[in-house]
């Protein structure tokens, strides 16, 4: 039977890690992130999970030692946020280009400066050009969920690239709520162990990894990372059909919460998507046709969702904790890439909110329906709106 | 209370108050550092608009930014000495000063320390050295002591701790000393002899995290870890006639060495003087 128990995301991660039994983790401290390590190696000492746990001395050193493990062949799993991502970020393609399944969980958090250790999502985001799946969560269940749902994704013939499981810092990291933990038995038939049937490090088999890739060849290279990402939109699906049959949890790769006959659908990613519910609930019994849509899955881009939930609104809200300066924020920016040739769609508006920690609250939300509200009646409004900013202190 | 102590702690003039209380935990070392610190640049008689301070990310990369009222660049982890480098190079004449701790600046960012050491730029480090992670929940370093409990090694550490201030003399610094903060004063004298030398100095300071490390290790007060500071320490004179075996475990303090060799931006600066005569361009310092 599955086991329920009280726990901080980051526990709940370290228990994913646990269940898939990664042969190595190797990992560096940082806020929001530490705990996750921390209780792996309890579980090790404990002798309850049999890794290898590598101390190391940066991030740098911990998506290394995992991008050598993985090329050894075995399961590798690291945990870290922020500037600790941000270290990683050469070795991020590293992992990719060398096709190694790797999974990382994020404490999303904000990048520097001014330091910051509370939660958006730039860390991750910012990492979204390197070839990495990324997997956001709502709440503590999904967090351990989805790291299951990577390694499974991941590890797959036809994608074979590494996935980060994003959850939001101090909002999620270190929040307790209770998580159903699956039966390692159950676990075990879901993933499987690892058998690395692609090139590996075999000293038997002699092979070179990450060499010279002349203009030659590199350009194939990389387009197989293009296509086997576009392979993962459909291994994703069919893995979350897998692990509702297996854990009876369903996940979709944007779901939608009373979108059906919306006028205006506010769209996000992780904890967020909790906070519009409830609002969009509010807003229903005051006679708003509102909807919302959380988007779990942003690498590959759920393109064919992405237009499904399109068609349905006059006015979509985009509204995410992360910016890429001098264009919008990032999701927005994608959005456009995904309609700019459909013949009907609904005014696109973009949301910066909740950066470095603020919160986001009822009135931060509502200003979002005001703004999408003018856009519905024709009113010209800005397409990237900044919410809940200080004008006071500018 | 506060107050009093901006009326009788003479070295108040020094501190930014609109940023105190410090977010230091009670009884960290840190305090010391900052106080031995100001004291130092008091006694020199620097003016603080001479000065800048670099840090990097950690608890004792907190102890000059913001508190200390001079300009302070608070940088990313284990890189302060790479920034303060830039700083120094583009600022020759001011007195350019690192203060952050072991994890920080011999853990992740043990290379530049390295390289600054070997390169002798005339930078004035002030290593903290706790043992441990302090600021992410205790978390061991490559300074933890043989044998330590931390968060990740629960059972105890199987590591060797790195020898901070032998690896910087061995890797070329002008001056290098190591003091805790018990050993207040000397800690005062050592640092002002690092800030007047010419060259790379580094001045470990070891300091009690009663909070991350001595309640783990049976030393929950600071003042447990003061005496064992006390009762620990070999002053270098003595530990030179010591065997390996019999300085298992303690801490080495005093003056490693204090030498005179040339220095890197003067180096370069009189190179590219030098190469600009050569070839007969004009004066490369105009402005």
């Amino acid at each position: 039977m599955p086991m329920r128990k009280v726990m901080k995301c980051n526990e709940a991660a370290a228990w994913a890690a646990k269940l898939a039994k990664p042969k190595v983790v190797a990992a560096f401290p940082i806020t929001p992130s530490t705990l996750v390590p921390e209780k792996i190696s309890e579980f090790i000492a404990d002798g309850e999970m049999d890794a290898e746990f590598i101390k190391v001395e940066s991030e740098h050193s911990a998506i290394s030692a995992c991008v050598g493990a993985s090329a050894a062949g075995v399961r590798a799993f690291t945990a870290t946020a922020s500037q600790g991502l941000a270290l990683m970020h050469e070795v991020l393609f590293i992992a990719a280009g060398m096709r190694l399944p790797i999974v990382i969980a994020i404490g999303n958090r904000s990048l520097s400066a001014p330091i910051n250790i509370w939660n958006d999502w730039q860390d991750s985001i910012s990492e979204r050009d390197t070839g990495w799946m990324q997997f956001y969560a709502e709440n503590n269940q999904e967090a351990l969920d989805l790291i299951l749902i990577a390694f499974k994704v991941a590890e797959n013939e036809r994608v074979l690239l590494p996935a980060m499981v994003g959850f939001d810092a101090f909002i999620l990291t270190h929040t307790v709520e209770p998580v159903e933990i699956p039966d390692q038995e159950v676990v075990d038939e879901f993933l499987g162990e690892y058998v690395p049937k692609h090139a590996y490090l075999d000293p038997a088999k002699p092979i070179t990894q990450g060499a010279l890739g002349f203009p030659a060849h590199y350009m194939e290279v990389r387009y197989t990372v293009w296509e086997a990402m576009e392979n993962a939109r459909q291994v994703i699906e069919e893995v979350f059909d897998e692990f509702e049959k297996k854990f009876g949890r369903r996940y979709y790769m944007i779901e939608e919460y009373k979108t059906d006959d919306a006028e205006i659908i506010l769209l996000t990613m992780g904890s967020l998507a909790g906070t519009l519910k409830d609002f969009v609930d509010k807003k229903r019994e005051e006679g708003v046709k509102i909807g919302a849509a959380k988007m779990t899955v942003y690498r590959p881009f759920p393109i064919e969702e992405f237009r499904a939930l399109a068609k349905k609104a006059k006015v979509l809200a985009i509204l995410e904790k992360d910016i890429s300066f001098g264009i919008s924020g990032a999701v927005f920016a994608d959005a456009g890439r995904v309609l700019v040739n459909e013949k009907e769609k609904p005014i696109l508006l973009d949301f910066i909110i909740g950066l470095g920690g603020r919160d986001v609250t009822f009135e931060n939300l509502e200003e979002v329906v005001e703004i999408s509200k003018k856009a519905l009646v024709g009113e010209k409004v800005e397409e990237v709106n900044w919410i809940g900013l200080r004008k006071e202190i500018l | 209370m506060a107050k009093e102590i901006y009326t009788k702690y003479k070295m108040a003039k020094y501190l930014r108050k609109e940023a105190l209380p410090t977010a230091l935990c009670p009884g960290c070392g840190g305090g010391t550092v900052l106080n031995a610190f100001a004291n130092a640049i008091d006694q020199l008689g620097i003016d603080p608009r001479d000065l800048v301070v670099v840090s990097g990310i950690g608890c004792s990369a907190w102890i000059a930014s913001p508190y200390f009222l001079a300009d302070t660049l608070h940088t990313t982890h284990g890189r302060a000495i790479a920034y303060a480098t830039g700083v120094k190079v583009g600022l020759p004449d001011k007195k350019v000063v690192v203060i952050s701790g072991d994890g920080d600046l011999a853990g992740i960012g043990g290379n530049h320390l390295i390289h600054a050491a070997r390169r002798n730029i005339d930078i004035t480090v002030i290593l903290v050295n706790n043992f441990i992670y302090g600021m992410t929940g205790g978390q061991v370093a490559p300074t933890t002591p043989f044998g330590a409990i931390t968060t990740t090694s629960p059972y105890r550490n199987v590591e060797h701790p790195l020898n901070i201030a032998e690896t910087v003399t061995s890797a070329g610094a002008s001056y290098v000393a190591r003091w805790t903060t018990f050993h207040v004063y000397q800690l005062i004298e050592s640092i002002k002899r690092a800030l007047s030398v010419k060259g790379f100095a580094l001045v470990e300071a070891i300091s009690q995290c009663p909070v991350q490390f001595g309640r783990r290790n049976r030393m929950k007060t600071p003042t447990e870890m003061l005496r064992w500071f006390q009762r620990n320490s070999v002053l270098i004179s003595k530990a030179r006639n010591m065997s390996p075996n019999e300085l298992e475990g303690k801490i080495v303090v005093g003056e490693l060495v204090n030498r005179e060799k040339p220095e890197f931006t003067e180096e370069l600066n009189s190179l590219i003087e030098e190469v600009s005569k050569h070839y007969g361009l004009g004066d490369n310092n105009a402005d």
